[in-house]
């Protein structure tokens, strides 16, 4: 079983729509580059450009997870959150005594979580890591008797598993959802919440760099503008709209939900980039060129993902 | 075949990225790389980190008295890694561990040697052991290259079984000689000072 409906129109038409959209912006990039003439504007073409490339790696990864139900899915977001979970854990600080509680973050709980997905248990989907690993992960690290930064350490674990396993995990919990009359299947609900998220990400990197005069937040990502912010939320807004047809939602609803989730994922943005900050580290990781590591592609999904999943289970579901 | 499974199961477990400062990847030099020492992992990392071509001839240095105490670490250590087993304990004539890492550089190996001995607990740096002074004497013409391997000591540390994959790093520096007259110990202060300026620097 497939959470996508292939033989909607509406499938054809997202799917056509996407692959026009990488198309636009991989020509468009081109001709920037033959049009480049200072170093500095190399620079920035040479940037969007490996954004471009990494972009359509990123749908062809997410278009292969939706092509499957949620017991695929599953699998791929896990490998998402695993990679994600490596590069905040590798950026913290950590000692000797957290070594056994880390070992067991990574290879039980991130698979047991991810498991849950699959088997679709919601009841234990929604507490294991905020009940059960809130609880486990100190007892693990007690036993060890460190207490330099004890809380501290555990507070660290504890939200690293939050932020990166917990929270991406609904994006694949989607899609076990009852939602009548989805004319692309349960698929359109993530690609709804993608494509506004990352967009709102997009757009605002152009407006900013556009028309950016006001850094929003100097101290922490001295390149978010004011402009940026706001235009970038406005057009994914209405990028929510045209994509309404995906979701349960009318187009009024879309509106609202799409600004909330935009800003949810700039302060998401925001607040990673503030723990970034006081590691004294740019960027998360290596892992995909032009972006920096996985946690920097998907830092706005971590605190948009759960809202928009618990507004459609709440509102949305049969 | 086992060589490659070695390279990319080090590289699956340890991430190992290697950064290149003022030290260029080039495959016809003899070089001995040194490195901090924190976790078993140290060796393969380093050299899974090297281009395949400066690999081939690259042994990591180990000591015999642990990697040789059964067929199994016997068979990881030098079939899988190419390493120079030695003796860190009884040292004599017919028995010298410098002479066998200077035999195996005379046929255009270079080598990997931890100068600190054994691992350390906390990341700390200890002082060197005078090997690394005694093998350059033997052989001049090396280029002596620090190695800060980053993370290794939290991946697998020193005590536990089994590793946590988090993504270390593999910090090449500028090569170095052993200058003409230096004293052992101006030698390894200098070399182990050229290691710990490859550390990150912490931001405060």
């Amino acid at each position: 079983m497939s959470a996508v409906d292939y033989h909607s129109d509406v499938t054809r038409h997202v799917l056509w729509s996407i692959f026009g959209v990488l198309s636009a912006a991989s020509i468009t990039g081109y001709f920037l580059s033959i049009s480049a003439k200072s170093e500095r504007a190399k620079a920035t073409v040479a940037n969007l450009n490996s954004r471009t490339k990494s972009w359509w790696v990123m749908v062809i990864v997410l278009l292969c997870a939706l092509a499957f139900d949620q017991k695929g899915s599953a699998l791929i977001f896990g490998i998402i959150s695993f990679l994600a979970f490596r590069e905040y854990i590798t950026a913290t600080p950590t000692r000797r005594a957290d070594h056994l509680s880390l070992f067991v973050c990574f290879f039980l709980i991130l698979p047991f979580q991810y498991w849950l997905v699959y088997d679709t248990w919601y009841g234990m989907f929604a507490i294991m890591i905020p009940v059960y690993a809130f609880v486990l992960i100190p007892v693990l690290t007690v036993l060890a008797g460190d207490t330099t930064e004890f809380l501290a350490r555990n507070a660290r674990t504890q939200w690293g598993l939050m932020v990166c396993v917990y929270s991406i995990s609904h994006i694949p919990m989607l899609e076990t959802l009852d939602v009548k009359n989805l004319k692309m299947g349960n698929a359109g609900l993530i690609l709804f919440l993608v494509a506004v998220i990352q967009g709102s990400d997009v757009l605002q990197y152009i407006w900013g760099k556009l028309m950016g005069k006001h850094p929003i937040a100097p101290t922490l990502s001295p390149k978010k503008t004011i402009e940026g912010f706001v235009g970038g939320t406005i057009s994914a807004c209405l990028l929510g709209v045209i994509m309404h047809r995906l979701t349960p939602f009318n187009m009024w609803q879309a509106f609202v939900i799409s600004f909330a989730l935009c800003c949810l994922g700039f302060f998401g943005g925001l607040i990673m980039s503030a723990i970034k900050r006081e590691r004294g580290i740019k960027d998360w990781g290596t892992l995909i060129e032009g972006h920096g590591g996985m946690m920097d592609r998907i830092d706005s999904l971590c605190f948009s993902a759960p809202f928009f999943f618990h507004v459609v289970r709440y509102f949305f579901t049969s | 075949m086992l060589r490659a499974t070695a390279v990319l199961l080090t590289k699956i477990i340890t991430g190992g990225n290697a950064v290149w400062v003022d030290c260029p990847p080039e495959a016809d030099r003899l070089r001995v790389y040194f490195a901090n020492h924190g976790s078993h992992l140290d060796f393969a990392t380093l050299w899974a980190s090297l281009p395949s071509n400066m690999r081939q001839r690259t042994r990591p240095v180990a000591a015999r008295d642990y990697w040789g105490r059964s067929a199994l670490m016997r068979g990881i250590a030098v079939g899988m890694f190419n390493s120079l087993l030695i003796s860190r304990e009884t040292i004599t004539r017919k028995d010298n561990p410098i002479e066998q890492m200077a035999a195996a550089m005379r046929d255009g190996n270079s080598l990997i040697l931890f100068p600190e001995g054994t691992r350390s607990l906390d990341g700390v740096i200890a002082a060197f052991k005078p090997g690394l002074y005694h093998l350059a004497q033997k052989v001049p013409e090396a280029e002596l290259v620090p190695v800060y391997l980053q993370n290794l000591n939290r991946i697998l540390p020193k005590g536990y079984l089994l590793p946590i994959p988090l993504i270390s790093t593999v910090v090449f520096g500028p090569p170095m000689q052993l200058n003409e007259g230096e004293k052992k110990g101006d030698f390894l202060n200098r070399t182990k000072m050229a290691l710990l300026n490859l550390a990150p620097q912490p931001e405060h």
